[in-house]
């Protein structure tokens, strides 16, 4: 009886039973990418549950930062599913599929790429406003909220370039929060930045990640990787060579490769 | 000595006539200007185009005006642009001073759009990832993104181009437009004074040179703060 109701009760989350394990909110089946001759991702294969943060470690140019890219389709796949957050970004074909993607998968760059002509605040409210097409006055109010958030009150009308890198890489978070997505993708946030404003950073993302904020991290900060992400991908030359928690990942890894990597970097 | 200062002396009277004309050159470019500035903006935002045609078609007509001579474009417009135009019966009288201005106004177009696509094609294409991962579309990102960081970057050669837009008014005296160098070709044809040659004919280069060289210092200024 109780089953009965409990089955019947309508799911927030229907969109998401599209042939997709339950909880998988990203799901990545043997994508194949080349740019011109060089095959990046050779075959990848990954899911991210809901709610979970994964980190993408591995090398540079083993593919992270692309796989991030077909995750929400700022890169076409040429063979493969990605399935994120309901949409297939495979079967994408018009622009209106991209914006539907882009405003439930929001990215932060490695480079910030804030607009250098508007302010913090203008930075966070321009895609609610213009494509969400919410009510500016309400859009200004949650974007100072954000700004609160992210400790960059009292910088509202500051331009990035009056911003540190760490402050300007807080105001693109906040700008992405502001669409208020079901994923988040982080590629390479704190890599452009000085080691001092990488900690502000990387607290912020942490407690986003408690939030329980469905997180995708290409991250070259092992330690924070550790301790914020609940999965680790090891990539190498465009394949997941070994992936599992973070502490058996670390304390026993399998494959030689990734012994290697690790031996590198810790 | 004293028969070319007398000479000089009886310029008095003709000089209102050549600033005059003076002033005709700066109508004549100003307008040329504005009307070569939008069809170039159109025709640059052509050639960064993600259709293919449009940007084939858009990059040949710019090259095709960027790389004819003036005085030929010019030619062609007054030889071959109709002297009135009707409209529902009405007679607009097309005279050879407007022509004058389409003709200089279509090399200025070609010069705008390559302005317009080097100006678009300097913002780094990260500002193009996020504004295409925050959902924008490509028109939005180009108005409220690419368009007011390139149009700073493009002031400077803008001015560079009507510069040398202006230095190349004086063409229009060819095709009979009474331009400061055709006013002084008649003034002095009406003197008949030989020692008048050179003060008419300078009197026209400093008057180029004191409006276009603030224009040179001003591009300059802009283009060491960028």
């Amino acid at each position: 009886m109780s089953s009965a109701i409990s089955h019947s009760r309508p799911r927030a989350d229907t969109k998401l039973l599209n042939g997709e394990p339950a909880g998988d909110i990203v799901t990545v089946r043997n994508v194949v990418k080349s740019f011109g001759a060089v095959q990046v991702l050779k075959g990848v294969s990954m899911s991210v549950k809901k709610g979970s943060a994964v980190a993408l470690i591995g090398p540079s140019g083993s593919g992270k930062s692309t796989l991030l890219r077909c995750i929400n389709g700022l890169v076409p796949l040429d063979s493969g599913e990605v399935i994120a957050s309901g949409h297939a970004v495979h079967t994408m074909r018009s622009d209106a599929d991209s914006i539907a993607l882009r405003k439930d998968v929001s990215m932060v760059f490695q480079q910030y790429n804030l607009f250098p002509h508007m302010t913090a605040l203008q930075n966070v409210m321009l895609a609610p406003v213009h494509v969400l097409k919410q009510d500016p006055v309400e859009v200004e109010a949650r974007a100072v909220a954000l700004l609160a958030k992210v400790r960059l009150s009292g910088k509202e009308k500051s331009y990035p370039g009056e911003l540190s890198g760490g402050q300007q890489q807080l105001v693109a978070i906040a700008r992405s929060l502001a669409m208020r997505p079901s994923v988040m993708l982080f590629d390479e946030v704190t890599a452009a930045l000085d080691p001092e404003t990488v900690k502000e950073v990387l607290t912020t993302i942490r407690d986003l990640v408690n939030e329980g904020m469905t997180s995708i991290l290409v991250t070259h900060e092992m330690r924070f990787a550790q301790e914020a992400a609940h999965h680790i991908f090891f990539t190498d030359k465009g394949l997941i060579v070994e992936h599992g928690d973070p502490k058996s990942f670390f304390s026993s890894p399998q494959d030689p490769r990734t012994r290697e990597f690790l031996s590198h970097v810790l | 000595m004293n028969e070319s200062v007398s000479a000089v002396a009886a310029l008095g009277p003709w000089l209102p006539i050549i600033l005059q004309g003076f002033a005709f050159d700066v109508l004549i470019s100003v307008l040329a200007m504005a009307l070569g500035t939008v069809a170039g903006l159109f025709l640059g935002l052509g050639q960064v185009s993600r259709r293919t045609a449009l940007r084939a078609v858009s990059r040949w007509i710019t090259q095709f005006f960027r790389n004819a001579p003036w005085l030929v474009i010019l030619f062609f417009c007054i030889y071959l642009m109709p002297f009135e135009l009707r409209i529902f019966g009405t007679a607009l009288p097309f005279p050879a001073w407007i022509k004058g201005v389409v003709g200089l106004a279509l090399p200025v177009m070609g010069n705008v759009s390559e302005v317009v696509r080097g100006g678009v094609q300097s913002i780094p294409s990260g500002q193009w990832e996020a504004a295409s991962a925050m959902g924008l579309s490509r028109w939005q990102t180009m108005r409220m993104c690419i368009l007011p960081q390139a149009l700073r970057r493009m002031l400077a050669p803008w001015m560079n181009t009507y510069a040398v837009l202006m230095m190349s008014t004086p063409l229009v005296s060819i095709v009979g437009v009474d331009d400061s160098l055709r006013v002084a070709g008649s003034v002095l044809a009406t003197l008949n004074d030989p020692a008048l040659l050179m003060p008419v004919y300078g009197l026209v280069l400093v008057l180029f040179f004191l409006y276009c060289a603030p224009i040179a210092r001003w591009t300059r200024r802009l283009e060491s703060r960028a």
